[in-house]
């Protein structure tokens, strides 16, 4: 029997703009592949994220009723301020992982090298996993959101919805920025740079308001509090969520997370390009683990 | 089974891989190339240590043809083939594919080799085809007629339809190994890189690997760098070899060139390659280096 095996096409001419966007599908495709293959995990997280949440908003409701019962004039909806909290966590914190174990994850695949040795910019490599970070974020957060639902009823007859995802958006970005940084981090230390991942999105958590006021955290916690977008993000959808704040009025938390996010980005992205060069001269790229 | 690797059609590389004004000789160059890497004690407790990889290796190798490269664990044979894949900067010394310059010319070399190692770099949890996806998208290539050549690839590697969409983790190795070589094909790289590719696989597997790399050598006028420590391989494959020993070449001609040199040495009319890298390095190819490869 004699059969051929032929290439498929010639990669060569690629390297153009729109090329560039093409190949950064790979890994929005490769990741909801991944996530269809590990759907056991995926569901036992979501079932945990649902009890997590579940549980704050029930003390949320107990505080509610001990104080009178009900949401009266002028008083604050603790379950939707906690709510609000969670979900909107739940997907920042999607958006951080993933970009942030991007390397992390392939690492302990053990397909970093091939993925740093494909045709494909940094850059693209970026927007792929940044845009598969966010579908995942907002397909989490949707279910979380809908769950929750099922069990609270919450009022948002005046929220500014369109304000609460222009908060939403513009956030995303400086937390795309924030997780690339991140993401460095296992190509310098190769050992403990995972660690290191969880542990900044752990102080996130903490100091960013996301179930309490920052107000109520020890003063030289809060300007941590200052430096996270998570803080602005949270500020912004209450604000647009709980107290209907019109869409203009949301300069004060939409100022400083546009800041974040022109800031983070371009500095993310070139940490990261240091840190890979540095990986590359010190050996650290090679799998371990 | 008999394969044949057929050159790219007409319309499906409608531009030759290499311009032709870049169709020079030497395929790959490595000039005067050092890497030493520096193990430093945490919390600088301890002596650091530093590790010649590879110290003032220069070589050549022509286009279209199987250059092998010969070591003992340790030697530096890994170090060389990631500094020409672009995931290693060299510390000293220049590294070129076709003429760009492997740190300069980072995405233009990107776009010209491929790398098959001895660990099949996959998502084990992803099938054949899903890996191929990926790969396949990540060189620009996607859609029907992508999907079609990889399961006609693959089937012809001897990867049925019916395992195609099972994990990688379920296949063996020597099945692991056969769809990292069709990676590489898909990809129609002009520098294949070698690392090692048929370690651990069964006899039957390892004829397979060698009579592809035959195959791609004469369809599709690849230029092969394969790194080897299994002399057998290395004596049927390969045009030239390069002997690595503790990061320094000590040897690099032919197979019978080689003989030719040593026989008197070592008193044996026609010397095997094993015993040829025991002369010059005093060690045989089981001895681990203790490098950093």
């Amino acid at each position: 029997m004699n059969q051929s095996l032929r290439p498929v096409a010639n990669p060569l001419p690629g390297a153009g703009l729109w090329w560039e966007t093409r190949a950064s599908l790979a890994f929005v495709e490769r990741n909801l592949y991944l996530v269809r293959r590990y759907w056991h995990l995926e569901l036992a997280f979501l079932i945990f994220n649902v009890a997590s949440a579940m549980s704050v908003l029930y003390i949320g409701e107990a505080q509610m009723q001990a104080s009178g019962g009900g949401t009266q004039e002028g008083q604050l909806d603790l379950v939707l301020y906690l709510g609000i909290g969670t979900v909107v966590w739940a997907y920042l914190r999607a958006v951080f992982a993933n970009v942030g174990e991007m390397v992390a994850w392939e690492r302990w695949e053990g397909t970093i090298e091939y993925t740093m040795m494909a045709p494909i910019s940094r850059l693209a490599h970026m927007l792929g996993v940044s845009l598969f970070s966010i579908i995942y974020g907002l397909a989490r957060s949707a279910l979380l959101l809908g769950v929750l639902a099922l069990f609270f009823s919450v009022d948002l007859s005046n929220a500014n919805l369109g304000g609460a995802a222009l908060i939403l958006l513009v956030g995303s970005v400086s937390f795309l920025g924030f997780g690339i940084m991140a993401a460095v981090l296992p190509l310098l230390f190769p050992e403990r740079g995972e660690e290191m991942t969880f542990v900044i999105s752990s102080i996130l958590l903490l100091v960013s308001g996301v179930y309490y006021p920052i107000s109520v955290l020890p003063d030289w916690m809060e300007p941590l509090a200052m430096i996270s977008p998570a803080t602005y993000v949270l500020e912004g959808m209450r604000a647009a969520l709980l107290e209907g704040t019109p869409t203009l009025a949301l300069g004060p938390s939409l100022l400083p997370i546009l800041i974040l996010g022109a800031l983070t980005l371009p500095i993310g992205i070139a940490i990261f390009g240091w840190g890979e060069r540095y990986a590359k001269r010190t050996g650290r790229l090679k799998r371990s683990g | 089974m008999v394969l044949t690797l057929e050159r790219p059609s007409q319309e499906m590389h409608p531009e030759p891989r290499v311009a032709m004004s870049r169709v020079i000789e030497p395929a790959a160059v490595v000039d005067h190339v050092s890497k030493v890497f520096i193990q430093r004690p945490l919390f600088r407790r301890g002596k650091t240590k530093e590790v010649h990889a590879v110290n003032d290796v220069s070589f050549e190798v022509r286009r279209n043809e199987i250059f092998g490269i010969l070591g003992a664990n340790g030697s530096g044979k890994s170090t060389l083939i990631r500094m020409l894949s672009t995931l290693l900067i060299p510390d000293s010394g220049r590294v070129e594919v076709f003429g760009y310059d492997v740190r300069r010319d980072e995405a233009e070399v990107k776009r010209l080799i491929n790398r098959v190692s001895v660990e099949a770099s996959f998502f084990k949890k992803l099938s054949p085809g899903e890996n191929l996806a990926y790969a396949l998208r990540l060189y620009g290539l996607s859609g029907p007629t992508a999907r079609d050549e990889t399961y006609a690839v693959l089937e012809r590697l001897g990867i049925t339809r019916d395992k195609v969409g099972e994990p990688l983790e379920q296949l063996s190795r020597g099945m692991q190994q056969k769809v990292a070589i069709a990676r590489a094909l898909l990809t129609s790289p002009v520098l294949l890189l070698l690392d090692e590719p048929t370690t651990g696989l069964d006899p039957r597997s390892k004829l397979d690997v060698q009579r592809f790399v035959r195959e791609l050598r004469e369809g599709h006028d690849a230029t092969i760098l394969l790194c080897t420590h299994d002399m057998a391989e290395a004596a049927a494959l390969c045009d030239r070899v390069a002997i690595l020993d503790k990061g320094r070449l000590v040897a690099l001609e032919s197979v019978d060139g080689l003989q030719r040199r040593y026989a008197g040495e070592i008193g044996v009319a026609e010397p095997t390659l094993e015993e040829i890298f025991i002369h010059l390095t005093g060690r045989s190819l089981e001895d681990d280096e203790g490098g950093n490869e």
